[in-house]
């Protein structure tokens, strides 16, 4: 399952850093039957308020980006929020892997990490752990590379995403 | 300025009497014992309901009879559980509403308690906004915040959750500094919004030139308290007004520009007025279902005009060609000013006059009178009853048959007279609205209209009614029959009445009453209708319900069948001849 550019669409949602406002924002999606595909959420650089990247398949199915876009901004904690159009954004997610690699294959593999940018984490006897900080794409075709080597466990951070300068 | 140790009950008490609160509707329990005790001393009178559903709903009745806000206070688990329907209701209908729960202690959250179910949770998608106060020394600043949110932008209720700790005197983490003027945090919260001119002035273009316009008037300008406003807008312009249900009142019925009622029970010359217009001026209305029919084939031809101070109905069901984001007052005033100081172009409205004029002749409302021995029409006991008490009443509704046909029948002549459950519609709302109106406005007459079905809802309350001494009037349309439902299975479903039969002679309405301290009066035929009416009328010091004996087989009429488009109006059998 490949994701091209454009094929998503990012949120980006400025809240006030509160319990409770991750569960406003989500319950707006989940009461639609809409599934967020990645969240990513943390403090700004204003402790008072976090940056909530919500990463949403394009096909809503019937649902209006706009209206989720105008409920949600309705949300007394939510103080800005806009979509991050891909072609004017720089994206960027996270990715951690344990793979399985005996000592015969890990030339390959660092050699295929190198390529990507990504780093060695940690090397075990029988399994190296990775990690990879590209767009999602890419690490979208580099977790495809891997799962012949037989991924043993895996976490990504899904998008967040700055506008371009 | 001095501090002033208190205790987080004494101040959730003072900061509600800073709000200027005079009233609230509650019961008490355990989680919220230590904020009941400082009620004894508190300038804010309290009426203790019997099911806190009926609290809620009092608080509704007077937040819409007065435009204040209604304030209710429960404890916590099952009784805020009893209040989530009121508030979705006041959340569908925009009621301004601040509702206090009880809460287990802090430390208890999340562990089951007794009494414990996690409010802010399952009230978040029925309310504004709702706050779990965790540190007493919060309690002023969010129930100033509280209020602001619930009056502000489009109104709507607020719940407050408070966990027993922080309020309890005997425990140190209630103890507080009272703040006189704490400082709101509401940093994501803008009510206020910089009106656009240039829309206005495209607006006032299109409803200038358009050749079928209609003001499509809804509850937002009674909450933007735009009755007048709107009135001069009307008389200047020489426009026709349809008031939705939620808009009854906020134009006169009596006014010649005025087409009542639209919608799947609306007037045939509202509903259909609406459907041929080339312009739509919707003001504080949101294009609900029960209005638009199916929208695919809504207003076809039309262009629209969507004022509304919430932008998130622009363009929600149908897209504006026009939308402004303002509050409807501040809108139609820069309106009325632009038209006052432009020369007014005259464009020749005369064909569409008489279209409508002959719709209304063709197709009014109408009802076959009831045969002798037969039981009573209930659109003509409404009828007596409109004719019958002060124009300046105030009128309760239930949910069913009964209140489309005072919707209907009723002619609304002041703004905030109707008082009804419309977006969720909840059966039981109508006698404990009724209360809370009365509560609001002692000096005027309130009647509730109830169908059977309601009134079992929530009767209870006119023993509050009695014991708290708000005396209110009840024409119970008794129609033995959730009539609604029944008619929906007399058209749709080839008659086959399904779980719709209520009872003939159970319970007896009049002893029932009786028992709650009420008067009970039982009408069978037509004669007797006025004479009922007179009396209730003068009856001042208790409740009184009047048992109407109303034919089932009746239905409401005209009526837009479910998921058909509004050019499918189904008439009465006498107008179906009628040249459409
Ligand atoms: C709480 C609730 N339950 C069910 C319904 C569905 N419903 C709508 S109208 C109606 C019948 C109401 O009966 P009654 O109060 O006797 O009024 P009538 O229609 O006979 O005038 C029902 C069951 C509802 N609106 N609210
Ligand atoms: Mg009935």
């Amino acid at each position: 399952m490949k994701k091209t550019q454009g094929n998503y669409t990012i949120l980006v949602i400025t809240v006030e850093n509160k319990f409770g406002v991750l569960a406003r924002v989500s319950g707006l999606f989940s009461r639609r039957g809409v599934n967020i595909k990645s969240l990513a959420v943390a403090p700004t650089d204003k402790a008072e308020f976090s940056r909530i990247t919500v990463d949403l398949d394009i096909e809503l199915e019937g649902v209006s980006l706009d209206q989720i876009i105008n409920q949600l901004d309705k949300l007394i904690n939510v103080v800005e929020i806009r979509a991050l159009d891909p072609a004017e954004s720089v994206e960027r997610e996270l990715m951690i892997v344990t793979v399985e690699a005996e000592a015969s294959q890990r030339d390959e593999l660092v050699d295929h990490l190198d390529k990507v940018g990504g780093k060695v984490l940690n090397i075990g006897t029988e399994s190296m752990m990775l990690s990879l900080v590209e767009t999602s794409s890419v690490i979208d075709d580099f977790e495809s590379f891997l799962s012949s080597y037989g991924i043993v466990e895996l976490q990504r951070t899904g998008r967040v995403a700055l506008d371009s300068l | 300025m001095t501090s002033e140790n208190i205790d987080g009950g004494k101040a959730l008490i003072r900061a509600l009497e800073k709000e200027g609160v005079e009233v609230m509707f509650g019961l008490p329990g355990g989680a919220i014992l230590p904020v009941y005790d400082p009620i004894i001393d508190s300038t804010i009178r309290h009426i203790l309901v019997r099911h806190e559903q009926g609290a809620g709903h009092m608080a509704q009745g007077y937040a819409q009879a007065t435009g204040k806000p209604g304030v209710a206070m429960v404890t916590s688990g099952p009784a805020a559980t009893n209040i989530v329907t009121p508030l979705c209701d006041a959340y569908l209908d925009s009621t301004p509403l601040v509702v206090i729960t009880g809460q287990v202690p802090l430390a208890a959250i999340g562990t089951d308690a007794f009494q414990e179910c996690d409010t802010t949770g399952i009230t978040m998608g029925v309310t504004k906004h709702n706050f779990l106060v965790k540190d007493a020394q919060d309690i002023p600043r969010i129930v100033k915040e509280a209020f602001h949110i619930a009056t502000t932008g489009r109104p709507g209720p607020v719940l407050i959750d408070l966990p027993k700790d922080i309020v309890d005197p005997n425990n140190p983490r209630s103890e507080l500094d009272w703040v006189e003027n704490p400082e709101m945090e509401l940093p994501g919260y803008k009510p206020e919004k910089n009106i656009d001119l240039t829309a206005i002035e495209n607006a006032l273009e299109l409803i200038q030139t358009s050749k079928r316009p209609v003001f499509y008037v809804g509850g937002g300008i009674l909450k933007a308290r735009a009755a007048e406003a709107l009135r001069e807008l009307v008389e200047i312009t020489g426009i026709h007004v349809v008031t939705t249900l939620m808009a009854r009142g906020a134009f006169p019925d009596s006014h010649e520009l005025c087409l009542g009622m639209p919608g799947m029970h609306g007037n045939y010359t509202a509903v259909t007025s609406m459907q041929k217009a080339d312009l739509l001026v919707a003001l504080g209305a949101r294009f609900d279902d029960r209005v638009t029919g199916k929208v695919d084939g809504f207003a076809p031809d039309a262009k629209i005009i969507h004022v509304d101070i919430d932008p998130a109905e622009l363009g929600k069901v149908r897209k504006p060609d026009v939308a402004i984001n303002g509050d409807c007052r501040l809108v139609i005033e820069a309106m009325v000013d632009l038209l006052r100081r432009e020369e007014s172009i005259q464009i020749d409205r005369s064909e569409w006059k008489s279209m409508i004029s002959g719709w209304q002749e063709r197709f009014p409302l109408t009802y076959e009178d009831s045969e002798p021995g037969s039981r009573l029409k209930p659109q003509y006991v409404l009828e007596q009853l409109r004719d019958l008490t002060p124009e300046d009443t105030i009128v309760a509704s239930g949910v069913g048959q009964h209140q489309m046909w005072t919707s209907q029948y009723w002619s609304f002549d002041h703004p905030y007279t109707w008082i009804n459950s419309g977006g969720l519609g909840t059966m039981g709302f109508s006698i404990p609205a009724a209360i809370g109106a009365k509560v609001g406005n002692p000096d005027r007459m309130v009647w509730a209209v109830d169908g059977d079905g309601c009134f079992q809802m929530t009767a209870q309350e006119l023993v509050t009614s009695t014991v708290e001494n708000v005396p209110i009037k009840v024409a119970l349309l008794n129609n033995s029959y959730l009539g609604m439902v029944r008619q929906w299975q007399d058209m749709f479903y080839e008659e086959r009445f399904s779980e719709v039969f209520l009872s003939d002679d159970v319970p007896n309405y009049k002893a029932w009453a009786e028992s709650m301290g009420c008067v009970g009066i039982r009408v069978d035929s037509p004669e007797e209708v006025p004479e009922a009416i007179a009396k209730a009328n003068e009856i001042e010091d208790r409740s009184v319900v009047i048992d109407f004996r109303t034919a089932p087989e009746e239905r409401v009429y005209p009526m837009v069948p479910a998921g058909k488009d509004n050019s499918s109006i189904v008439v009465p059998p006498s107008q179906e001849s009628q040249e459409r």
